[in-house]
C-alpha cells in the first residue's frame, strides 16, 4: 500500500471526448486510473491513435478531461500547474533566439535574477552538451540538438514533474538510446518524476521503473510492468537477462492493441 | 450549402458597406449601389459602351494571347536550361516588381498612339508572370521524368509534348491566370494614359466631368468580369490532375 | 556560408545585363534605333546624373518618395491589424477569404478616377489608390504568418503560463515575423507601382508626373533620365527588401 505522500500525480476516471464537426462525439482516452509515484520514472507504450498524447496533455493542465479529476501533488489542476516540464514531440525550440536565449526564456519570465539565470543556464547547457552552440541558432543544428535544447530550457525551471511526449521520435537509433542515458542521468540528479511516453518497447523497458500499457482507442491502462531496475542504470541495461522478458510481456500486450488499431483500418478498405 | 450561403452572405456585405460609404460620403464621391446598377444597365443599352468595350476587348485578346504564347515559350526556353533559369529568374523578379507604367512612353513612341501599343502595354504585363511561372515549373520537373523519356527514346518534340506539358500544366494555368488580371490592367492603364478609345479612355473621360456615376458603372461591370475569368481559371486550374 | 562575392550563376547574369546593356548602346549609337525614339544607355545615364546634380527635380523627387513610404507604413499598419482581427475570427475570415483570393484579380487601379473626384489632385488620392493596392498583400501575409505558427509553441506558452498579449508579444510575433516581413516586401511593390501609375495617368507633381510632363513635350532626355530613375530605385529598394527577406528565411526552422 503506497502512503497518499508518496502519490505525485493521481488520475481518476477520467475520459476524453472530443466533438467533431461533423457533430458526432470521439472518445479519445479513458476511462483512466493512474497513480505516478514520486520520484519514478514512468514509461508509456501503446498503440498509435491511444490517446496517448492527449494523457499527456491532460496531467500537464493542457486540456480539461471531459470527465474525472486529476490532482497534482494533491490538489486538483486549474490550467497549468506550477513544478510541472513538458518536452513535446515536436520541436519547440523558439527559432528566433539562441541557444541561450532559448534556455533563459522561462527563468526570464519567471522574473529570476541575472546571476542565477546565468548560473543555472550554464549548467544546464552544459549539461545537455550544447556549450559550443550556446550562440548558435536552432536553425543551425540538428534534429537531436534541437531537442536537447527544449530540454534544457525544461531543465533550468527545475520541475519536480517532467513529462516528454516521444521526445527521439525523428532520431536515429543510437542517437536515441544516448539520448536515454542523458534522460535518465538528468532524472537522477534533479530527482524530478518523470513520464515518458514512446512507442519504442526497448526505450521504455530500458528507461522506466514502471511501464504503462495502454488499449487501443479509447486508451485505457491495460497492464502495468514492474522493471525493477536499481536507479544507477544506462542502455547496457539491454543485455539484462530480465529485459527480454521485459520486451516480450510488453509487446504480448501490446501486439494484441496494435492488431485491434490496425484491424479497423483493414476493415474500413474492404467493400 | 454552407459555401453558397457564406457567398451570398459576402455579397450582402460588400452591398451593405458600398451604401454605408454612400450614406458617409454622400453623392459626390460615390453612387449607390442601386443607382450603379441602374445606370450601368443604361450604359450597357449604349452603343458607345459598346464600342469602347470592343476595343478594350480587341486589345485584350491580343495581348493576352501575347502574353500567354510568349510567355510559355520564354518560360520552356529559360527554364530547360537549369543555369539559364537561375541566371534569368532575378532579372525577370526585378522585372515584375518594376513599375512598368514608367516605361509606356517608350512602347508609345515605339509603335505609336493606337491598338498596337495597347497590345504592348497589356502584353508587357502579362508575359513576365506566365514566364515566370512556366519556367521555374520546367526547372522543378523531377529529373526522373527526363530520364525516363530519354529511356524511351522519345525526340525533343515528344518529350515536351508527353511528358514536359502535362508536368507543367497546372503551373503554367497558375500563371495564366495572373497573367490574365495583369493583361487587363496594363490595357486598361494604357487606355487612361493615352487613348481616345476603350473602356480606361472612357473611365479617364467621365472623370474629366465628375461623372462618377459613370466612373463607378464601368468599374464595377470591369471588376465583374475580372472576377467571373479569375473564378474560371480557378476552376480550370483545380480541374487539371496534379 | 558561401564567401564568394557573387555566385557563379551571378557573375553569368551581370555578364549578361552587360551584354545586352552595350548591345543596346552599339544599336543606338550606330543608327538603328533612332534617337528620337530611345536615347542609348550611357545618354540615359548621363542625363539622370544631370538630373541629381542640379537638382531640378528634386521636389517631384521628394514628392515620390514621401507619397511611397506613407503609402506603404499605412498599409502595413492596416494590413496587420485587419490581418491579426481576422485571424481572430475564423467565421469571419472564411466568408471573407474569396474575396481576399480574387482582390487581384480585379485591374484595383480602375478605381483611382474616383479619389480623384474626392480629393482632388493631390497626394491623398494618389496614397489612397496606393493603399488600395497593396493593403491586401499585407492581409494575406498576416494571415499566413499567424496560421503558420507551429501549435507546438502555443502548447509550450501554455506550459509557461503566459498571459495571451504575452503570448502574441514573446512568441507569435517573432515566430510570425518573417512572413511578416514578406508582406512588408509585397506592399512597398505595390505601394510604389500605384504611386508611380497615379502620379503618371493624373497628378501635380511627382516623378510619373514628370516623366508624363516630358514626354507630352517632346523632351526625351529628361524623360529617359527620369526613367531610369524611377527603374533604378524601385529595383534597388526591392532587391534589399528581398535579400533582407531571403535572410529572415533562412533564420526559420528546418522543417524535420
Amino acid at each position: 500500500m503506497t502512503e497518499p505522500e508518496s502519490i505525485h500525480a493521481r488520475l481518476t476516471g477520467v475520459t476524453r471526448v472530443f466533438e467533431l464537426s461533423s457533430g458526432a462525439t470521439l472518445r479519445a482516452l479513458g476511462p483512466i486510473d493512474l497513480d505516478i509515484r514520486r520520484g519514478e520514472f514512468f514509461g508509456v507504450v501503446g498503440p498509435s491513435g491511444c490517446g496517448k498524447s492527449t494523457l499527456l496533455d491532460i496531467l500537464a493542465g493542457l486540456s480539461r478531461p471531459t470527465e474525472g479529476s486529476v490532482l497534482f501533488e494533491d490538489k486538483p489542476i486549474k490550467g497549468v500547474p506550477d513544478g510541472v516540464g513538458v518536452v513535446f514531440q515536436e520541436d519547440a525550440s523558439f527559432a528566433w533566439l539562441t541557444v541561450q536565449d532559448n534556455v533563459a526564456f522561462g527563468l526570464r519570465r519567471a522574473g529570476f535574477d541575472a546571476a542565477e539565470i546565468e548560473r543555472r543556464v550554464e549548467y544546464a547547457v552544459g549539461f545537455m552538451g550544447l556549450r559550443d552552440f550556446a550562440n548558435a541558432y536552432p536553425s543551425q543544428l540538428s534534429g537531436g540538438m534541437r531537442q536537447r535544447v527544449c530540454i534544457a530550457r525544461t531543465l533550468v525551471l527545475r520541475p519536480r514533474l517532467i513529462l516528454l511526449d516521444e521526445p527521439f521520435g525523428a532520431l536515429d537509433q543510437q542517437t536515441r538510446l544516448l539520448m536515454g542515458e542523458e534522460l535518465l542521468r538528468l532524472w537522477r540528479e534533479t530527482g524530478a518524476t518523470v513520464m515518458l511516453i514512446t512507442h519504442a518497447l526497448d526505450e521504455a523497458a530500458m528507461l522506466s521503473d514502471r511501464v504503462g500499457v495502454m488499449s487501443a482507442r479509447p486508451g485505457r491502462f491495460i497492464d502495468f510492468i514492474e522493471t525493477a531496475w536499481p536507479r544507477e542504470r544506462d542502455s547496457r541495461i539491454i543485455s539484462d537477462p530480465r529485459f527480454g522478458a521485459i520486451t516480450s510481456r510488453l509487446w504480448d500486450n501490446l501486439r494484441v492493441e496494435s492488431l485491434k488499431t490496425m484491424g479497423t483500418t483493414i476493415q474500413k478498405a474492404s467493400p | 450549402m454552407k459555401r453558397t450561403g457564406d457567398s451570398l452572405l459576402l455579397i450582402l456585405g460588400i452591398l451593405a458597406t458600398w451604401q454605408v460609404l454612400y450614406w458617409v460620403a454622400g453623392d459626390i464621391a460615390l453612387t449607390s449601389p442601386a443607382s450603379t446598377a441602374v445606370h450601368l444597365w443604361k450604359l450597357l443599352g449604349t452603343a458607345r459602351f459598346w464600342e469602347n468595350a470592343a476595343e478594350t476587348a480587341r486589345a485584350f485578346t491580343f495581348a493576352v494571347g501575347i502574353s500567354l504564347v510568349g510567355g510559355v515559350a520564354l518560360g520552356v526556353m529559360l527554364g530547360v536550361n537549369r543555369t539559364s533559369g537561375v541566371v534569368s529568374e532575378p532579372i525577370l523578379i526585378a522585372f515584375y516588381s518594376l513599375p512598368k507604367v514608367t516605361l509606356y512612353p517608350l512602347v508609345l513612341l515605339c509603335f505609336g498612339l493606337g491598338m498596337s501599343a495597347k497590345v504592348a502595354f497589356g502584353a508587357m504585363h502579362g508575359l513576365i508572370p506566365v514566364t515566370i511561372f512556366t519556367m521555374k515549373a520546367i526547372m522543378q520537373i523531377k529529373p526522373v521524368l527526363w530520364r525516363t523519356a530519354h529511356a524511351m527514346r522519345l525526340t525533343a518534340r515528344q518529350s515536351a509534348l508527353t511528358i514536359a506539358l502535362p508536368a507543367v500544366l497546372p503551373e503554367v494555368i497558375a500563371g495564366a491566370r495572373l497573367g490574365f488580371s495583369l493583361t487587363l490592367l496594363g490595357v486598361l492603364i494604357g487606355e487612361m494614359f493615352a487613348s481616345q478609345r476603350g473602356l480606361g479612355f472612357m473611365i479617364m473621360s467621365a472623370m474629366g466631368l465628375g461623372d462618377i456615376a459613370t466612373i463607378m458603372a464601368i468599374a464595377v461591370f470591369l471588376s465583374a468580369f475580372a472576377i467571373a475569368a479569375n473564378a474560371l481559371l480557378l476552376w480550370l486550374n483545380r480541374a487539371v490532375p496534379r | 556560408m558561401n564567401r564568394q562575392i557573387l555566385s557563379r550563376e551571378g557573375w553569368i547574369r551581370l555578364a549578361v545585363i552587360v551584354a545586352f546593356t552595350a548591345a543596346f548602346e552599339a544599336l543606338c549609337r550606330f543608327g538603328f534605333i533612332p534617337s528620337t525614339v530611345v536615347l542609348p544607355p550611357t545618354d540615359m545615364a548621363a542625363s539622370l546624373w544631370h538630373i541629381l546634380r542640379t537638382g531640378e527635380y528634386n521636389k517631384d523627387i521628394i514628392s515620390t518618395i514621401s507619397n511611397v513610404v506613407a503609402s506603404a507604413l499605412i498599409s502595413v499598419t492596416l494590413g496587420f491589424v485587419l490581418g491579426v482581427i481576422l485571424h481572430t475570427m475564423p467565421r469571419l475570415r472564411a466568408t471573407i477569404e474569396p474575396l481576399l483570393a480574387s482582390y487581384y484579380a480585379v485591374p484595383t487601379f480602375i478605381f483611382y478616377p474616383v479619389f480623384i473626384v474626392v480629393f482632388g489632385v493631390s497626394s491623398r488620392a494618389i496614397i489612397a489608390i496606393a493603399v488600395l493596392l497593396s493593403v491586401v498583400a499585407m492581409i494575406e501575409s498576416t494571415l499566413v504568418g499567424l496560421d503558420r505558427i507551429p501549435r507546438v509553441l502555443h502548447k509550450t506558452a501554455a506550459i509557461y503560463r503566459m498571459s495571451t498579449p504575452a503570448r502574441a508579444v514573446l512568441i507569435d510575433f517573432p515566430a510570425a515575423a518573417p512572413r511578416l516581413f514578406t508582406g512588408i516586401k509585397l506592399a512597398f511593390a505595390y505601394a510604389f507601382i500605384g504611386v508611380i501609375a497615379s502620379e503618371f495617368i493624373l497628378s501635380a507633381q511627382g516623378i510619373g508626373y514628370a516623366i508624363a510632363y516630358a514626354y507630352n513635350n517632346f523632351d526625351n532626355r529628361n524623360m529617359y533620365g527620369l526613367m531610369l530613375l524611377v527603374i533604378l530605385l524601385a529595383t534597388s529598394a526591392n532587391t534589399a527588401l528581398d535579400t533582407i527577406d531571403r535572410h529572415m528565411q533562412s533564420r526559420v526552422r528546418v522543417t524535420r
